[in-house]
């Protein structure tokens, strides 16, 4: 899989109330939590024409916080493409491996620039900066999750694993 | 054999024994929606072609977020639980007024006991940790998954053991010590790892002490907090109509790492905002006289009867402060007809406090006491990021009941002592 997007940046701790603040939960449509995408910490941000097809870098403990799933589906439904954290808070981290949502352990990201223009190969795990024309690494998935990710999804994962224990 | 406590539960799931880092696929004990997460796992649960649930004994669904409901909104993704559980014959469905706030409630009931393995789409699951359970956070997918099959995948955790040695002093409850101890670990010092909860000194932590702890190993990015099952888990289990046996890790157990807490070292704690790692003693706290415009007692971490009796024989010496707005919410319909009964709910109107019906409103700013621009509140809840409460500019400090109660008489945040 390759993903090629602009980079928009965020720091340390952002939370899932920073994510998609409670009170906006009162739908599970993508494209409605898209609106208030990171809504306190970047007011419009959900709203502007560029994030579409954007890729977000952040710093440690991404998606911190409550259960909310979502949050991941806020991002997704932004249309954001990825998401590369230098590291990321656990259960967000199953709810975006859970519902398919990109995402990759990225330790330099002071590498990267807003606006910056990337090329990520997952297959590979290369990260590529066109503006530096460095490269990086992301650290790749355990073999379980990588299942789970080419099923599209636990769900699906789950069901074929019924298709098997039925043969 | 020489397991922790977390791999003693997952050794006897799975009939064999695990090391960290393996992955897992289990059956769960007990699975637990709530009234934002749950219809999230409806939708999908459907989406994959569900038709029925895979077992509706093991399904929990609460409403207690966005409820009594705040708005048209909410009381359709209530609705749309209230019929999901009718129509898969879902028994334990707690409506308002039968119910209470997840995490007070399921233990009070007795559906989760120790030994089980839990997995809740809330991220203060973790809470049932208290009984010597492993109960864990999850998202709403997974709560589908369990929906559909009645599995999960785990990754095996690693243990960072906290030996707890002594007493607490005067006042110190759970809440203090566990912001001590977030305060020490940071809020990602325990990622993917539990916190298991031994010691001598756990004897001298009552159960309410002990859910507060559990419920906020999240808080330090844990997987679960876990306490063993001891002789007052076995009494707390024998007054819920079962039987529990002792639980217990075994000595020669392997820990990532152990933290040693002398309690009575342990003082009273205030975590500033925007990380519950921010607590500092109530001596230096005190000192700033930071001026409240809210308290709020309550929650699944600080909604207990315990902590409401903390809070009443505080509460009793004077009236709240007049630039102060105090919240009590009683965390389950049980604890708040206790608390009637003991005159508790008494002592707290003639303070001049506003009585909630049980719900989490307020501790992530849904309702029943959100904050203005400026505002800033201290709270027995259990995240003080920003904006958690309400307007993004508002600020929370989290506290123990005695803390808050006292801070709520004073206007300012102040230690019981200084009464």
């Amino acid at each position: 899989m390759q993903i090629k997007g602009k980079v928009f940046i965020f720091g340390d701790n952002i939370n899932t109330d920073l994510i998609i603040p409670a009170r906006y939960l009162l739908t599970s449509d993508p494209q409605e939590l898209a609106k208030y995408c990171f809504e306190d910490i970047r007011p419009g941000f959900g709203q502007r024409n560029d994030v579409q097809g954007s890729i977000v870098i952040a710093g440690e403990n991404f998606g911190s916080g409550s259960s909310r799933e979502h949050a991941p589906l806020a991002i997704k439904g932004a249309g954001i493409k990825c998401v590369l954290a230098k590291s990321f808070s656990r259960i967000f981290l199953r709810n975006a491996i859970n519902i398919g949502l990109p995402i990759g352990e990225l330790s330099l990201i002071n590498e990267f620039k807003e606006g910056d223009e990337i090329e990520i190969n997952f297959s590979s795990g290369k990260i590529v900066n066109r503006r530096t024309q460095k490269t990086f690494e992301i650290k790749p998935y355990p073999p379980f999750l990588q299942e789970i990710i080419i099923s599209g999804g636990w769900l699906n994962y789950l069901k074929t694993l019924g298709t098997k224990e039925e043969r | 054999m020489s397991l922790t406590l977390a791999e003693k539960i997952l050794a006897k799931k799975t009939g064999r024994k695990v090391e960290p880092g393996e992955f897992l696929l289990l059956e769960v004990d007990v699975a637990l929606g709530n009234d934002i997460t749950a219809p999230l796992a409806i939708k999908e649960f459907y989406q994959a072609g569900g038709d029925k649930i895979y077992d509706p004994e093991k399904i929990v669904l609460v409403s207690d977020h966005f409820t009594p409901n705040k708005d048209i909104k909410s009381a359709e993704q209530a609705k749309q639980m209230r019929e999901f559980a009718k129509t898969q014959k879902i028994k334990k469905y707690f409506e308002i007024g039968r119910g209470g706030i997840e995490h007070v409630l399921l233990p009070e009931e007795g559906i989760v006991k120790p030994g089980h393995l839990v997995v809740g789409a809330d991220s203060h699951t973790c809470t049932y940790g208290a009984l010597g359970s492993l109960a864990i956070g999850v998202g709403s997918t997974d709560l589908a998954g369990v929906f559909l099959a009645g599995k999960v995948w785990l990754k095996v955790p690693p243990t960072i053991k906290i030996e707890l040695i002594g007493k607490p002093k005067k006042y110190v409850s759970g809440k203090d010590i566990i912001l001590k101890i977030i305060s020490l670990l940071g809020t990602e010092g325990a990622n993917y790892k539990v916190l298991e909860f031994s010691g001598e000194g756990v004897k001298n932590l009552s159960m309410a002490s002990r859910f507060t702890m559990a419920n906020m190993a999240i808080e330090a990015g844990a997987k679960t907090g876990i306490f063993p099952v001891d002789e007052k888990v076995i009494d707390y289990a024998q007054e819920r109509g079962y039987k529990a046996e002792p639980l217990l890790p075994d000595n020669s157990a392997k820990y990532e790492k152990i933290y040693k807490f002398h309690l009575n070292e342990i003082n009273l704690q205030v975590a500033r905002p925007c990380l519950p790692s921010n607590s500092k003693d109530i001596q230096e706290i005190e000192k700033e006289k930071i001026k409240i415009d809210q308290v709020v007692i309550g929650s699944c971490t600080n909604g207990r009867l315990e902590d409401l009796r903390i809070a009443a024989s505080i509460m009793k010496k004077s009236k709240v402060h007049e630039n102060v707005r105090c919240i009590v919410i009683p965390g389950s319909q049980k604890v708040y007809y206790a608390a009637l009964q003991e005159g508790l709910i008494e002592t707290f109107i003639q303070s001049n406090c506003v009585v909630s019906p049980p719900t989490c409103g307020p501790c992530l700013g849904g309702h029943m006491g959100v904050l203005a621009k400026g505002e800033r509140a201290v709270a027995t809840t259990n995240r003080n990021f920003r904006g958690r409460m309400g307007h993004p500019e508002s600020e929370i400090y989290l506290a123990s009941p005695a803390v808050a109660s006292a801070s709520a008489l004073k206007g300012f945040i102040c230690s019981p002592e200084s009464l």
